[in-house]
C-alpha cells in the first residue's frame, strides 16, 4: 500500500558533484567494479589527475558509434546483421579524462575475404584537437559467410 | 585537454616480476548488464538483447558484446593497478561467445592473469577469462607502465 502522506511533499535533486564526468560523488566502488579514479572526483584528484581516469576501453563509446556509421552506410555494402566482433585493441597515447575534448578519424585499414568471409580492419585515431596523439583504436570485424 | 598526469599506480608494483599471477576475480554478467551496455557504448547490435534475432544467426541466444567481456577482463588490470592510468595497451581476440542467459544470475566470467614480461618499466599481463569451463578470450594482453 503506498503510502499517501507523501502526496504534496517534494525532493531536490542533489547538486552535481564536479568533474564533468558521468557519474560522480558515489561511495567506493565494491571489488572487481570501476577503480574509483574513473566515478570520483576526489579520488581522482588525490591520484594526481585533473579529473576522472577513462577505463581503458572508454573509447568504445565514441568510436563504436562511428564505425556503425561507416557500416551501415549502404555504399560501403557491409552485411551488418551477419557481423561478428573478431579482435579489439587499443593503445592508450596518454590517459583520458573527463572534459577532454577528442576527435576521431576512421581508417578503413584493411579488407579481405576468406571461406566466404569479409574480414574488415578499422584503425581509430583518437587525438586531442591540437591533433596530438591520444588513442589508436583496432577492431577486426567479420560478416560470417551465409550457411 | 588535461594536464599532465602519473602514469604510474601506487606502490606495490614496482617490484613486479614475470611469472607473478593477480588476483583472481569473478564477474557477473545480467541482461539488465547487457541493456546498459548498450547504451552506453552506442552498440544496439540486436543480438545483445533479442533471443529471436540471436538465434536466427545462429547463436545459442543472446551474447555479451565483445567490448563488454574486454571491458571486465579488464577489470582484473585495473582492480590490480588501481588506477586505469597506468594501462598503456589491451587487445583481445573475441574466441567464444558468453551466453547471458534470461534470469537474475546472469553468466559468469572468470578472470585470471600472470605477468609474462617486464621491459623497461612496463608489465605485460596475460588474461585468461573463462565462461562455462572454457575460454572466451584469446591473447588478451594488457601492457601496465610500473611504478619507476
Amino acid at each position: 500500500m503506498p503510502d499517501a502522506s507523501y502526496v504534496g511533499t517534494a525532493r531536490a535533486r542533489p547538486p552535481p558533484t564536479g568533474g564533468g564526468g558521468p557519474r560522480g560523488g558515489r561511495p567506493p566502488p565494491p571489488r572487481g567494479g570501476p577503480a574509483s579514479v574513473c566515478l570520483d572526483p576526489a579520488a581522482a584528484q588525490a591520484a594526481g589527475h585533473a579529473d576522472l581516469v577513462a577505463p581503458p576501453t572508454f573509447s568504445v563509446t565514441f568510436t563504436m558509434p562511428l564505425i556503425e556509421a561507416f557500416l551501415r552506410d549502404p555504399a560501403f555494402g557491409w552485411d551488418y546483421s551477419r557481423m561478428v566482433h573478431g579482435d579489439q585493441s587499443v593503445t592508450l597515447h596518454r590517459p583520458i579524462h573527463a572534459g577532454d575534448e577528442l576527435v576521431t578519424t576512421i581508417h578503413v585499414e584493411e579488407l579481405t575475404a576468406r571461406a566466404g568471409s569479409h574480414l574488415l580492419t578499422l584503425r581509430c585515431e583518437v587525438t586531442d584537437p591540437d591533433g596530438a596523439a591520444v588513442a589508436t583504436t583496432r577492431s577486426l570485424l567479420v560478416t560470417q559467410g551465409e550457411s | 585537454m588535461s594536464s599532465p598526469s602519473p602514469r604510474h599506480p601506487g606502490s606495490g608494483l614496482g617490484s613486479t616480476r614475470t611469472g607473478d599471477e593477480l588476483a583472481t576475480l569473478s564477474l557477473r554478467v545480467t541482461r539488465a548488464d547487457l541493456v546498459r551496455y548498450a547504451g552506453a557504448s552506442g552498440d544496439f547490435n540486436p543480438i545483445h538483447w533479442s533471443d529471436r534475432v540471436a538465434t536466427g544467426v545462429g547463436l545459442p541466444g543472446v551474447i555479451a558484446h565483445g567490448m563488454l567481456t574486454m571491458a571486465l577482463a579488464g577489470r582484473l588490470v585495473t582492480q590490480w593497478t588501481g588506477d586505469p592510468a597506468a594501462v598503456r595497451s589491451y587487445g583481445v581476440r573475441f574466441t567464444r561467445p558468453v551466453v547471458v542467459p534470461d534470469d537474475d544470475i546472469g553468466a559468469e566470467i572468470e578472470l585470471s592473469g600472470r605477468i609474462t614480461d617486464v621491459t623497461d618499466g612496463v608489465a605485460k599481463v596475460a588474461i585468461t577469462a573463462r565462461f562455462d569451463g572454457k575460454t572466451v578470450l584469446g591473447r588478451a594482453v594488457a601492457e601496465v607502465a610500473l611504478p619507476s
